[in-house]
C-alpha cells in the first residue's frame, strides 16, 4: 500500500516536473524570440542608421591649416617667415584635475598670466575633447623638461607647428604689421571654414591688408580615430594651399638707413620711386618689435608701449596728419603760375610781415627783417612767407583747393596698407559743410604757407612730390611689388596704377618751380644748402617748418616735456636726380626744429643709400 | 543508511565511452563550440592580445577540469553533501559581509590567504541544490509551509549577496532557486500571487537600490538622456550591433570595438563585438549552440531518475538560459545594465568555473543513471 502510494507519487511527480520543464523551455524560447526580434530591429531595420553613427564615431574631419605666405623686400631679403615652434596643449577630457595639472606644470615650464587667462577663456568655449593650447613658442629646454615629466601629465601634449617670426625685428614694422592670435572680434569677420585650424591672423599693416593672399586655403583630411581621438590612419586628404609669398617694393637697406638717420627723433619718412609709385622706405618712428605680439604680448610690455609719450604704436606715415608748412610752397608757386594768377617775374615786397587791406593783424614772415623784393625763385629758395601770403590772397582759397587737389592733398593716396587717413585740404565748401562756419580771408593767407586747417600725411606729401618729379603723373603708391603663388612659384607683378595726369599748361612753369627747388639745395642762400654742397647728384627739395600747437588733440599736457613738445616739426621734401628722378622723399621730424638742418640730412641719407647702389 | 554505488549497466552499443568518462557528448561538444567561438571573439575584443587569449585558455582549462571532476561524483553523493555545502556558503557570505575585501566598490571577495574567492559563486550551485534537496523528500507539489521554507532558503543568501552589493548574481541565484520551486509544482495561483507581490514591491525595491543601480534602470529606459555618462555603454553597444548588420564587418574589423568606442568589450559587452564583427548570423550561430545546451539540459532533467536530480538539472539549465538572455538583453538595450558576463565568452571571472561545475553536475546526473528496463 505504502509502496503503491510512493510509486504513484513518483510517476505524478515525474510528469509534473517534465511538464514544468517543457513549459520553462517554451518560455525561454519566447524570450529568445524577443531577443531575435530586437536583433533584427537593430541589425536589419536600423542597420543604416547605426552604420552612419558608427562612421561618425570612426571618421573625423581634420583641418590642415595652410602655411602663411612669406614676405620679402624688393631684393629678396626675408621680412616675415614661419619658424618651427612648439606649443603645449591640454585636452580637458583626459585631465582629471585641471587645477592640479596646471600648478604642477607651472613648476616645469613658465606659464604667464596671459597664457592662463587665454587658456581659461578657450576652456570655457571649446568642446572638452579638443586640445587647447596653453603655451606657445616653448624653448628647447622647456620642451626637454616637459618631455621627461610627460608621464605625469596625461592629456597634456607638445605639438610642433609653425609660428610667424619677423627676423628684422622692428624694421619697417608699421608697413609690415604683424599677426596675432585670432580673437573674438576677428572671428566674426573671418570665413570660419577657411580658418579652421588657423590660430593667427594679420592684425595690421601688410599682414592685415593682404591677409587673404597670405593665409592660403585650408586643407582637410578625413582620419580614422580612436574614441580617445588618436589618429589611426588617414582616409583621404585635400592638401592645404599655402598662402602666396609677397615681394615688397621696400628696400631693407634704405629703410634701415632712414630709420637710423632719425637718431632719437620721432617722425616719419616716405621714399617713393616717382616712375612707378613703389614705396622704397616706409618709416614711422619710434618703432617697436612685432615678435612679442605674435603670441600675445605681456600686459606690462603692452602698457609700456601704449603709455609711451612718443607713441610707438602710432603709424605716423599713414595716420599722422601734419601741417605741410613751407613744403607746400612749390605746389603753391606752380598753382599761381598754372592758373595765371602770377608769372615767373611777379614780385612781392617782403617787409617781414603781411597785412590784409583794412585789417590790423600782421601775418609774420619767419624772417623778422624781411626778404626785401622777392620773385618766385627767391620765395622758394629762401622760403619767403610774405610772397605766398600775397599769392594765396590773390588766388583765393577755392582756386588753391582746386589746383592742389590734383596732387592728391585731402584724399587718401590709396596705398595698399589699411588704415590711411585722408589729411585735409580746406575749402569754403568744406568749412561750411563740416564746421558750419563761413570762410575768413585770414585763413586763406596762412593756407598759402601750409598752416591753418591744411593737413597732410607723410605718404601724401611723398606722392605729391613724386608727381612734381615725374611731370604730373599721380601714381597710386604701392608697397607690394609682386605676389608669388605657392604652388606654381609664378611671380604676379603688381602693375603701377596711375590715378591722374595733371594737365600742364606750360612746361616752363614746372621747370621754373623745379629750378627753384634745386636752388633750395644747391644755391648759396638755399635753406637746405647744407646737404647740397657735396652731393654727387642734383637734388630738388623744399624745407618746411610746421607749428605744433593744436596739432594733435589727444595729446596730454605734460609739464616736463612741454618745451620739447612745443618745438616745431621739421619737414623736407625732395627728389633726385633732377634730370631723371629715381627717388622722391618726404620727411617729417616731430619737434625737430628747422627743416633744413634736421629733416634735409635724413633725406640726403636715404637718397645716398638708394642712389649710391647700382639701380635695381 | 549505507551508500552503495551500484555498478550501473552500460548502454552497451552507443554510449559506452560517455558513461565510462561520465561526460555527455551533446553538452560537451556544444560547450566546446561556444568556447572556441568565444576565444575567437575575445582575441578581437582584446585588440589582438594573444596573452589575453592564453590567460582565458588557462581559465577554460581549469573550468573544464572542474566540470570533469564534478561529473565523476555520483548524484547521491552530491545530494548528501548539499546541506554542508549550503551551510558553508552561508558562513562564507557572513564572513564576506563582516570582513571581505572591497573591490570595485562592492564587498564580494573572501581572502582565505591561499585563494581569494567569491562565496557568491559557490551559492550559484548551492542554492538550487539546497532547495532541490529540501523538496526532493516531500510530496509534490509542496504545501505552503514547504514553500515558505524554500523561500527562506532562497531569500537569505540572495539578500546577503544583494547587500554586497552584487545585484546580478543575487538575481541569478534567486532565479535558480525559484526554478526549482517552479519545477516542483508551484501552484499557478501562488505564482500569480507572488508576481503581483513583486510588482507591488517594485517601489520598495527601488527605494533600497543603490544610486548606480537606479541610474542603470533610468539609462535602460532612455539611454540618450546621458549619452556621455551612464548611457554611453548602451548607445555604443547598440551602434556596434546595429552597424554589424546581417553579416558583420568581419573579424578584427569592427570599428566600434577596435577603436575603443565600445566600453568593457572583452567582458560584459563582448556580445556587441560578436554582433559587430559577425553580424546577425554570427549571433544566430552562438544562440544555436546556447539553445542546444539548454535543451540538452532540460532533456537530462526529464530523463533523470529521482526528484532531486530532476529539479537540479532543470534549474541549472534554465539558469544558464537566464544567464545569456539577461546579458544579451542588457547589451542590446532591452534590460538594465546589471553586470553579468556573457557565459563562456566574456573574459575572466570565477564564474566560468562555477558554470562548468554546474555542467559537470548535469553530466553526472546523465551518466550515473541506472538504465531501467522499459
Amino acid at each position: 500500500m505504502l509502496g503503491q502510494v510512493h510509486l504513484k507519487d513518483h510517476l505524478f511527480e515525474s510528469r509534473l516536473i517534465t511538464n514544468r520543464a517543457i513549459l520553462l523551455l517554451i518560455i525561454g524560447g519566447l524570450l529568445l524570440s524577443v531577443l531575435l526580434v530586437r536583433l533584427l530591429y537593430l541589425q536589419v531595420v536600423s542597420h543604416e542608421h547605426f552604420t552612419t553613427l558608427s562612421e561618425d564615431n570612426r571618421v573625423k574631419l581634420q583641418p590642415l591649416p595652410p602655411n602663411r605666405g612669406l614676405i620679402y623686400d624688393r631684393n629678396g631679403i626675408l621680412l616675415a617667415e614661419n619658424l618651427p615652434s612648439y606649443r603645449l596643449e591640454i585636452t580637458p577630457e583626459e585631465v582629471d584635475d585641471m587645477g592640479a595639472t596646471l600648478s604642477a606644470l607651472e613648476n616645469i615650464i613658465e606659464i604667464r598670466d596671459i597664457d592662463r587667462s587665454r587658456f581659461e577663456k578657450l576652456l570655457a568655449r571649446k568642446p572638452r575633447f579638443e586640445a587647447i593650447p596653453l603655451r606657445f613658442h616653448m624653448g628647447d629646454e622647456e620642451v626637454a623638461r616637459f618631455s621627461v615629466n610627460r608621464h605625469r601629465f596625461p592629456g597634456v601634449d607638445i605639438t610642433a607647428g609653425l609660428a610667424r617670426h619677423y627676423p628684422q625685428g622692428p624694421l619697417a614694422v608699421h608697413a609690415l604689421g604683424y599677426v596675432g592670435r585670432i580673437d573674438e572680434k576677428a572671428l566674426k569677420v573671418l570665413d570660419s571654414s577657411n580658418y579652421r585650424g588657423t590660430s593667427h591672423v594679420g592684425k595690421n599693416g601688410i599682414e592685415k591688408t593682404y591677409e587673404e593672399l597670405l593665409h592660403g586655403k585650408v586643407g582637410l583630411q578625413q582620419v580614422e580615430t580612436t574614441a580617445q581621438g588618436r589618429i589611426i590612419r588617414v582616409l583621404s586628404r585635400t592638401p592645404p594651399v599655402s598662402g602666396s609669398n609677397l615681394y615688397l617694393t621696400l628696400d631693407s637697406h634704405v629703410q634701415q638707413v632712414a630709420e637710423e638717420a632719425f637718431g632719437d627723433f620721432s617722425g616719419s619718412a616716405i621714399a617713393i620711386d616717382p616712375n612707378n609709385g613703389d614705396i622704397l622706405a616706409f618709416v614711422s618712428l619710434p618703432t617697436y618689435d612685432p615678435n612679442p605680439f605674435v603670441n600675445g604680448i605681456d600686459y606690462d610690455d603692452y602698457a609700456a608701449l601704449r603709455n609711451n609719450d612718443k607713441e610707438p604704436l602710432f603709424n605716423r606715415a599713414l595716420r599722422g596728419q601734419y601741417p605741410p608748412g613751407s613744403t607746400v610752397k612749390p605746389f603753391m608757386g606752380l598753382a599761381g603760375l598754372e592758373t595765371g594768377v602770377s608769372n615767373e617775374n611777379s614780385r612781392t615786397y617782403c617787409p617781414g610781415f603781411y597785412m590784409l587791406a583794412g585789417k590790423d593783424r600782421k601775418y609774420r614772415d619767419w624772417k623778422r627783417s624781411g626778404h626785401g623784393t622777392v620773385d618766385l625763385n627767391i620765395a622758394i629758395t629762401q622760403s619767403c612767407d610774405v610772397y605766398f601770403y600775397d599769392l594765396a590772397q590773390s588766388m583765393g582759397i577755392d582756386r588753391i583747393h582746386d589746383y592742389l587737389q590734383h596732387f592728391g592733398f585731402g584724399r587718401a593716396s590709396g596705398i595698399d596698407i589699411q588704415g590711411e587717413l585722408p589729411g585735409l585740404l580746406p575749402s569754403k565748401e568744406w568749412k561750411r559743410s563740416r564746421r558750419n562756419q563761413p570762410w575768413f580771408p585770414g585763413e586763406t593767407i596762412i593756407t598759402g604757407i601750409g598752416q591753418g586747417f591744411f593737413l597732410v600725411t607723410p605718404i601724401q606729401l611723398a606722392t605729391a612730390t613724386a608727381a612734381l618729379a615725374n611731370g604730373g603723373h599721380m601714381l597710386q603708391p604701392q608697397i607690394v611689388h609682386a605676389e608669388q603663388e605657392a604652388e606654381t612659384d609664378d611671380l604676379l607683378p603688381h602693375q603701377p596704377q596711375r590715378l591722374e595726369t595733371i594737365t600742364i599748361n606750360d612746361q616752363q612753369h614746372w621747370d621754373h618751380v623745379i629750378a627753384a627747388m634745386v636752388d633750395v639745395v644747391h644755391s648759396a642762400r638755399g635753406t637746405a644748402r647744407g646737404i647740397g654742397k657735396d652731393s654727387p647728384y642734383t637734388i630738388a627739395g623744399k624745407t618746411g617748418t610746421a607749428q605744433v600747437f593744436g596739432l594733435k588733440q589727444e595729446e596730454k599736457y605734460d609739464a616736463e616735456t612741454i618745451a620739447e613738445k612745443l618745438r616745431d616739426h621739421a619737414l623736407f621734401i625732395a627728389f633726385a636726380p633732377v634730370d631723371e628722378p629715381k627717388i622722391a622723399v618726404a620727411i617729417i621730424v616731430e619737434n625737430g626744429g628747422g627743416g633744413g638742418s634736421v629733416a634735409a640730412p635724413i633725406a640726403r641719407a636715404i637718397m645716398d643709400a638708394y642712389l649710391g647702389k647700382p639701380s635695381s | 543508511m549505507s551508500i552503495t554505488i551500484s555498478p550501473h549497466r552500460e548502454d552497451a552499443s552507443q554510449h559506452g565511452w560517455q558513461y565510462r568518462l561520465h561526460v555527455d557528448a551533446p553538452l560537451l561538444f556544444s560547450l566546446i563550440a561556444v568556447s572556441i567561438l568565444g576565444l575567437i571573439v575575445l582575441y578581437s575584443a582584446g585588440g589582438g592580445d594573444i596573452e589575453l587569449v592564453e590567460r582565458q585558455l588557462v581559465r577554460l582549462g581549469i573550468a573544464y577540469t572542474s566540470m570533469l571532476v564534478v561529473a565523476q561524483l555520483p548524484p547521491r553523493l552530491l545530494q548528501r553533501l548539499t546541506p554542508w555545502l549550503f551551510i558553508t556558503g552561508i558562513l562564507f557570505l557572513l564572513a564576506v559581509l563582516v570582513g571581505g575585501d572591497v573591490s570595485g566598490g562592492a564587498q564580494r571577495w573572501l581572502n582565505l590567504y591561499i585563494v581569494r574567492f567569491q562565496p557568491s559563486e559557490m551559492m550559484k550551485l548551492a542554492v538550487p541544490m539546497m532547495v532541490a534537496w529540501y523538496l526532493a523528500d516531500t510530496r509534490l507539489p509542496p504545501n505552503r509551509w514547504k514553500l515558505l521554507a524554500s523561500a527562506t532558503l532562497i531569500a537569505v543568501p540572495m539578500l546577503m549577496i544583494a547587500k554586497q552589493p552584487d545585484l546580478g548574481t543575487a538575481l541569478l541565484i534567486a532565479s535558480a532557486g525559484v526554478f526549482v520551486v517552479f519545477l516542483a509544482g508551484l501552484q499557478w495561483r501562488l505564482l500569480a500571487f507572488f508576481s503581483v507581490l513583486v510588482t507591488a514591491a517594485a517601489p520598495l525595491i527601488w527605494h533600497f537600490m543603490h544610486d548606480y543601480q537606479r541610474q542603470r534602470v533610468i539609462t535602460m529606459l532612455n539611454p540618450e538622456s546621458d549619452p556621455l555618462g551612464s548611457g554611453y555603454h548602451i548607445i555604443q553597444s547598440k551602434i556596434a550591433i546595429g552597424s554589424g548588420g546581417l553579416f558583420g564587418k568581419g573579424w578584427l574589423n569592427g570599428t566600434q570595438s577596435q577603436l575603443d568606442f565600445l566600453p568593457e568589450r572583452s567582458t560584459d559587452f563582448i556580445f556587441a563585438v560578436l554582433g559587430e564583427e559577425f553580424g546577425f548570423f554570427g549571433i544566430l550561430l552562438l544562440f544555436t549552440f546556447y539553445s542546444i545546451i539548454v535543451i540538452r539540459g532540460i532533456m537530462i532533467s526529464i530523463q533523470a531518475q529521482d526528484t532531486f536530480t530532476r529539479l537540479l538539472a532543470g534549474s541549472l539549465s534554465m539558469t544558464f538560459c537566464v544567464y545569456f538572455i539577461v546579458n544579451t538583453g542588457m547589451v542590446t538595450g532591452l534590460l538594465p545594465v546589471v553586470g553579468l558576463p556573457l557565459p563562456m565568452i566574456s573574459y575572466g571571472g570565477t564564474s566560468i568555473v562555477t558554470l562548468m561545475a554546474g555542467f559537470g553536475i548535469l553530466m553526472s546526473i546523465q551518466t550515473h543513471r541506472k538504465l531501467l528496463p522499459t
